[in-house]
């Protein structure tokens, strides 16, 4: 469903260009989901934005359902992989109501029944009717995130970018929204590719699962591997090891130090 | 002077508002020793208001009410701005979140740490720099002369929270406030930050409290840990034994966490009982 063929991406141009991700190569088939961990500024969110179509990438070949598709894309593309942000305060319009919110994808992409979809994808959600006209900031965190999801399901997507969709909410509102996530999968068939640096996170929704450090794909493994602590590289282990918690004894003085950049 | 280092009784914190009162913090008691005492709870618990609360950081309209709040013999309720002044980094002292927003843009790191020492300890520019070198020693980082000159835009969140905690430790406090002091980085160095301030904290017999949203981090990291729901604290218990809490909130909470090599279908979801709040209504 997703291909990402020795993908570069690269920020800025000459000699400024900055090698965000280097010759990514990873597969997601349709109905599957895999998430990609790493660290800030490892370029999983990077990978991302580029499958989503807001970033153009240097070279390589990025495919969704066989198709090659660059920054520029039709409409049809571009109703296909919807992204759902980290934030829920920062990517909903705090000047429109949820019904506005959802009344623009429709209105852009020039589906009929309007109406009707806005008041299905809401139940979809678990939204009720009351939350329909109110704004953003009447909204709970959870709510919001809800909202978020609802936009970008409202065009029917088959696949569904999540960067860190759980991360800006508390525990018990996280449960919610990723039960919220795995029912959706489950009843569209929706292909997911999530990035968070929560690995229990990814590993709840996800089978497969990427570790990226440095712009790099380090390996590609599974949530049972992970568990099974079955993982190849030392980057791994040690987000294994801090997954884990506190343990001071984990931790040698030596490794404590670190010299300025 | 006893071993209890802090001692807290029935805190209360209200705030006005549009609706009437909004009681932030109900009647919370604790008392810390040289100890790490974690304080757990989602947001809005109440519990960085408690925090904030012990560092006399709640200004008007906010109002403190409390039976006992004493910071070894000294009584912090009533006392002035100018009394936590003093107390605020030589006694007691918080590390907060992001070490962005908490240092001062148009200072270099050295400075500013050295500025801590020279205010408490009125000491020469010389010791305070000498000083403050030792305390980025402290915090393990290798080439001090060099971090000193440093402006916090220029060391990576990591290397600021360090900074934050040798800035802190500087006067020789009794008690660290860390206020989420590794949410805003990342994993595999929230460890390293949390090492350095577990040794430093035990090294120097001081008070530790802990405030984080994050059960697993607060659990394998502390003695003791409160749970704080809607402004009061549901349940104590000794951090090991978290795993085996009694009240139906932390019962839930936990339930909640997805957990690595325990993949359930559906994630058990938090029913709340208007009851947890009733009591202390």
């Amino acid at each position: 469903m997703i291909t990402l063929d020795d993908v570069t991406i690269t920020y800025g141009t000459g000699s400024r260009a900055l090698v965000a991700v280097r010759d990514f190569t990873l597969g997601v088939a349709e109905g599957e989901a895999v998430g990609l961990v790493g660290e800030s500024g490892s370029g999983k969110s990077t990978v991302l934005r580029a499958v989503a179509g807001l970033i153009p990438y240097a070279t390589g070949e990025i495919t969704l359902a066989g198709r090659r598709v660059d920054r520029r894309r039709t409409t049809a593309e571009r109703k296909m992989a919807q992204m759902v942000f980290q934030d829920p305060y920062g990517s909903l319009h705090p000047n429109q109501t949820v019904d506005q919110i959802l009344a623009m994808p429709v209105a852009i992409h020039r589906l009929d029944r309007g109406e009707a979809r806005i008041a299905q994808v809401l139940v979809e959600v678990g939204l009720g009717r009351e939350h329909r006209y109110r704004y953003p900031h009447q909204l709970s965190g959870g709510q919001r995130q809800r909202v978020a999801i609802a936009r970008a399901l409202i065009l029917e997507p088959r696949i569904l970018l999540l960067d860190e969709p759980t991360s800006a909410l508390d525990v018990s509102v996280q449960a919610e929204i990723l039960n919220l996530l795995s029912r959706l999968r489950r009843d569209h068939g929706l292909t997911l590719l999530m990035v968070s640096h929560d690995l229990a996170v990814i590993a709840h929704l996800c089978e497969r699962i990427g570790v990226m450090s440095r712009g790099q794909l380090l390996e590609i493994t599974t949530a049972t591997a992970m568990a099974n602590n079955q993982v190849t590289h030392d980057y791994t282990h040690e987000l294994l090891r801090s997954n884990a918690g506190y343990d001071r004894s984990s931790v040698s003085s030596g490794e404590l130090d670190v010299a300025a950049g | 002077m006893t071993d209890t280092l802090l001692a807290v009784r029935n805190l209360s914190v209200t705030y006005p508002g549009d609706d009437g009162d909004v009681r932030a913090v109900r009647n919370v008691s604790f008392t810390l020793g040289r100890e790490r005492l974690g304080i757990v709870g989602e947001s809005g618990s109440g519990k960085s208001t408690t925090g904030r609360a012990i560092m006399g950081l709640v200004g008007p309209p906010g109002r403190i009410e409390a039976d006992e709040l004493r910071l070894g013999d000294t009584d912090l309720r009533g006392l002035s701005e100018r009394g936590f002044r003093k107390l605020r980094g030589q006694r007691i002292a918080m590390v907060l979140q992001d070490p962005k927003y908490s240092l001062d843009p148009v200072m270099s790191v050295g400075q500013q740490i050295a500025e801590t020492h020279r205010s408490h300890l009125r000491s020469t520019n010389r010791d305070a720099r000498s000083v403050a070198l030792e305390m980025l020693q402290a915090v393990h980082i290798r080439d001090p002369e060099r971090v000193y000159a440093l402006y916090p835009h220029q060391v990576s969140g990591g290397m600021g929270q360090r900074v934050m905690i040798a800035m802190m430790l500087i006067a020789g406090p009794d008690i660290l406030i860390a206020d989420e002091p590794t949410s805003a980085l990342d994993v595999t160095v929230q460890t390293q930050v949390l090492a350095i301030m577990d040794d430093l904290v035990r090294s120097r017999g001081m008070g530790l409290i802990l405030i984080s949203h994050n059960l697993h981090l607060v659990s394998s990291f502390c003695d003791r840990v409160l749970v704080m729901y809607a402004g009061q604290v549901l349940e104590t218990c000794a951090a090991g034994n978290l795993a085996e809490a009694k009240h139906p909130y932390t019962r839930g909470l936990l339930a909640a966490l997805p957990q690595l090599g325990n993949r359930r279908a559906e994630l058990p979801q938090l029913q709340r009982d208007p009851a947890w709040m009733a009591d202390l209504a």
